[in-house]
């Protein structure tokens, strides 16, 4: 079923015309037969190339974007059931909800505080992707105002939740340029909701309550002619979330179905114990959903789902690092400590923010460990007492400072004496934990 | 294209697991965990095993930097392990004790042998759930302690360790002779996972006497390792690779608790040291843990619940 790239290229025009974004016909189809392209985007492909590619030349997940400029956020794309097979490409997007029947001043309180959940892990922003507004009543006029005033104080994009393809349509009227994801289309409304769709070029969420009803929607709105679709299955319950969007995932992948080729949309937000609600999401994130839609604001609740999604989500392959240097934290003088830690981005900032924290300006020497933290580089021979002080030597940090005292990890308090008689340097054995450095650094200034 | 759902099926299952004794009259209960055919909760692939059980750690020692939230709950009972061992059973719910001996290592204060296998007696004594006893981390400390306990608290059926690669022989052999099993960890790594279980193998212990621990991260800290070395070593097990054929076993609560946010976010209305350290532990779900430590009331509850929920449901596919 799957070709490979050589009998996509033969298929090609050859002519190298670099309208797909490839420098060449052979690399775009290496591209495709690797699931990362869509034979869409050669305009040259002749019709006999498409038939016979088919299925095949599309990637087995379609990636579609949501929103435009600086906030557009990226859904689908992926091409593994498991993140150690390569990677997962793009992280899960969340939503957050906001109902039309809300008063105004509730409203603009809850888009500050969508605004307020924003948050530096490792050195990466993370944040909330989109605003989903959703209808309650019959009345669109409450709708359109309440789309009104949330375009007008987020610059997130938006979800419009609606059954009523004449409210979607007096949305669109107004935000209709900007991407807006529609939610959308069912058994009962997909024909009006598909052509509002086409006619303001935006991504359509289809929903069936079970995945047979899920299959043929899907490919009666493809056939159609709309592609920009995201699959929604009204679960209520997180083992079915989960069943239900593994089974579309896993058909996408290892079948190509190509009904079930989108970015999944799950909802969690009916759950009445935070927690659990948190939980259901946490099962989404981890289980393939592209996005989720939740009802709460509460930092304590999205800070730990912000930091599952980098976890999820990260390069298996690639640890994210910092270069191995020294680096000079709060304004540190001759007398500032000199503090030595690994590459690891998530050591590095872990011991960093801390130190910023105490407001003692120090120097901060990372090692170049091919960022392992502390014990993983200790037990593998990437932070020893030789690395500790070639880093201590290279960085020349010695001419930075008047006194020659390093502070090292708490849980590597047993190379300390090979270490001093490495690098004539004092050895002090700092706090295991980072976060009892802030208590250790005023207390080593005091003395 | 017609529809029709495409159900995986794999040609192994993880071994079932028995922990606690069952012995009739004593009260004892006990646990059975393993047993899974398709991965974790994907119920339409075949029989997915026992559900994970959800158990609770002791520490015989007062931990020294304690989160407010922890403290607020355990304050009252923290100097005395086995009455913090029965609030857990009883009150909270635990489905079993995992009995941390810290206080063993000679840099604490290093705890007799005696003292530690008396108290893990008292612990399972007290509360009626089988148990889990982990040492203080020094080989040489360990492989006295839980011989040690082995001994005490023989025919129990408790889940001893860990031992590694480096470190096994002793309490393996302790463990068995006493009718337990034993925990073999690996630091984050299929091979030595692997190479652990074969050794273990070859001193004749068991399938249905090993518990894994292939070393938990905590959320933000290490988590995507875990959860993806978990995830190759049950579908490596599931494909066949028998000697991984075993139940996992992960430390949500210990490892949760030490990262700075749960210790310094929110500490009314939403817990975040409680979100954070369900959100870990709801996430090895997914990879296959079958055993899960915790160490909040709250966190252990709603866990628990999700488990239920996870298993449930009523959508057909
Ligand atoms: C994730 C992980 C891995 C990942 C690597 C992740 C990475 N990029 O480093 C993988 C799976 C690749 C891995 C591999 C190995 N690992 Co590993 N790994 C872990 C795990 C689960 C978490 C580590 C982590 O990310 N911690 C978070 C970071 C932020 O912690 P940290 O760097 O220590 O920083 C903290 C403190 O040290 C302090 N701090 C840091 N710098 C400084 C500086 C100063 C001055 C001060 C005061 C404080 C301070 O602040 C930070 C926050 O508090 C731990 C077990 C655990 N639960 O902790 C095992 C662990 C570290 N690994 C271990 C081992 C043995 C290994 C291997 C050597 C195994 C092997 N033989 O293959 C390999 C090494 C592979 C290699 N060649 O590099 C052992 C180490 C045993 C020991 N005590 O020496 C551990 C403890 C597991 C175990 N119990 O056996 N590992
Ligand atoms: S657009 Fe088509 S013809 Fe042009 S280089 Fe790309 S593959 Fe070749």
């Amino acid at each position: 079923m799957a070709l490979t790239g050589l009998q996509i290229f033969k298929l090609l025009p050859k002519t190298n015309c670099r309208e797909c974004g490839f420098a060449t016909c052979l690399a775009f189809a290496m591209a495709l037969a690797a699931g990362k392209t869509s034979l869409d985007d050669c305009p040259q492909a002749s019709d006999e190339a498409r038939e016979t590619l088919g299925a095949a030349a599309e990637p087995p997940i379609r990636l579609v974007t949501v929103g435009q400029g600086e906030y557009a956020v990226e859904l689908g794309g992926e091409l593994v059931l498991f993140r150690h097979e390569k990677t997962f490409y793009h992280p899960t997007a969340v939503a957050i909800e906001v109902r039309d029947d809300l008063p105004e001043a509730e409203l603009t309180e809850r888009l500050r505080a969508v605004q307020a959940l924003s948050f530096e892990r490792v050195g990466i922003t993370m944040r909330i992707n989109s605003i989903a507004i959703r209808q309650t009543g019959s009345d669109s006029a409450s709708f359109v105002k309440t789309v009104e005033l949330v375009q007008a104080n987020s610059p997130l994009p938006l979800t419009l939740v609606t059954q009523d393809p004449g409210a979607m349509r007096a949305a669109l009227a107004i935000v209709g340029s900007k991407r807006p994801l529609l939610w959308g289309a069912a058994e009962a409304n997909w024909r009006e909701m598909t052509a509002l769709a086409k006619e303001y070029g935006c991504p359509l969420v289809v929903t069936a309550g079970d995945l047979a009803g899920l299959s043929s929607l899907s490919e009666q709105v493809t056939g159609n002619g709309y592609k920009d679709i995201v699959l929604h299955v009204p679960a209520k319950a997180a083992g079915d979330v989960l069943r239900a969007a593994t089974a579309i995932r896993r058909m996408a992948i290892k079948k190509r179905f190509r009904p079930f080729g989108f970015p999944v949309l799950a909802s969690v937000g009916d759950n009445r114990d935070a927690y659990l609600t948190a939980l259901t999401a946490a099962t989404c994130i981890a289980k393939y959903a592209s996005m989720i839609v939740l009802d709460t604001v509460d930092p304590a609740v999205v800070l730990p789902l912000l930091t599952l999604r980098q976890d999820i989500y990260t390069d298996p392959q690639k640890p994210i690092q910092v270069q191995a240097a020294c680096y000079a934290i709060g304004n540190p003088g001759p007398d500032a400590p000199v503090l030595v830690t690994t590459n690891f981005s998530l050591t590095y900032f872990s011991v960093g923010n801390e130190i910023e924290s105490s407001r003692v300006g120090a120097y901060l020497v990372t090692v170049d460990t091919d960022g392992t933290s502390v014990l993983t580089a200790w037990a593998s021979g990437k932070f020893g007492p030789e690395q500790i002080a070639e880093a201590l030597e290279k960085t020349a940090i010695g001419e930075k400072v008047e006194h020659r005292k390093v502070v090292i990890p708490g849980y590597v308090a047993v190379l300390s004496g090979r270490l001093a008689e490495l690098s004539g340097w004092d050895v002090l054995v700092g706090p295991r934990e980072a976060a009892a450095l802030p208590g250790f650094l005023r207390s080593y200034t005091a003395n | 294209m017609s529809f029709e759902l495409h159900r995986e099926k794999f040609p192994c299952r993880i071994s079932e697991v028995e922990i606690g004794a069952g012995v009739a009259g004593n009260g004892q209960r006990f646990l059975q965990v393993g047993g899974a055919s398709t991965l974790p909760f994907l119920s339409f692939d075949g029989p997915s095993g026992h559900l994970p059980v959800i158990g609770m750690e002791v520490w015989d020692v007062v931990p020294e930097l304690w989160p407010a939230p922890l403290e607020n709950i355990f304050g009252p009972v923290a100097g005395d392990p086995v009455e913090w061992a029965r609030h857990c059973a009883r009150e909270w719910g635990a489905e079993f004790i995992c009995l941390r001996l810290r206080g063993a290592d000679p840099e604490l204060s290093d705890a007799s042998p005696e003292a530690c296998a008396t108290l893990a007696r008292d612990v399972l004594d007290a509360t009626g759930v089988p148990l889990v006893v982990l040492g203080c981390g020094n080989d040489a400390k360990d492989n006295v302690v839980l011989q040690k306990v082995s001994e005490t608290c023989a025919g129990r059926r408790c889940l001893i360790g860990p031992v590694t690669s480096d470190n096994y022989r002793t309490i393996a052999a302790a463990a068995m002779v006493n009718g337990h099993l034993v925990i073999a960890q690996s630091p984050v790594d299929v091979n030595m996972q692997k190479q652990i279980c074969v050794l273990l193998n070859d001193l004749g212990v068991p399938q249905t006497q090993i518990v894994m621990d292939p070393t938990t991260g905590g959320l933000g800290y290490g988590l995507e390792y875990t959860y993806s070395v978990m995830e190759r070593v049950r579908l490596a097990a599931l494909q066949g690779e028998s000697s991984l054929a075993l139940p996992m076993i992960v430390f949500c609560g210990f490892e949760a608790w030490r990262a700075k946010e749960a210790k310094t976010g929110p500490t009314d209305g939403v817990v975040q040291g409680v979100a954070w350290e369900a959100l870990t532990a709801g996430t090895l779900l997914q990879a296959g843990a079958d055993m899960v430590v915790m160490l909040h009331p709250e966190a252990t509850r709603v866990v628990r619940e999700h488990v239920k929920v996870l298993a449930g449901g009523e959508m057909a596919l």
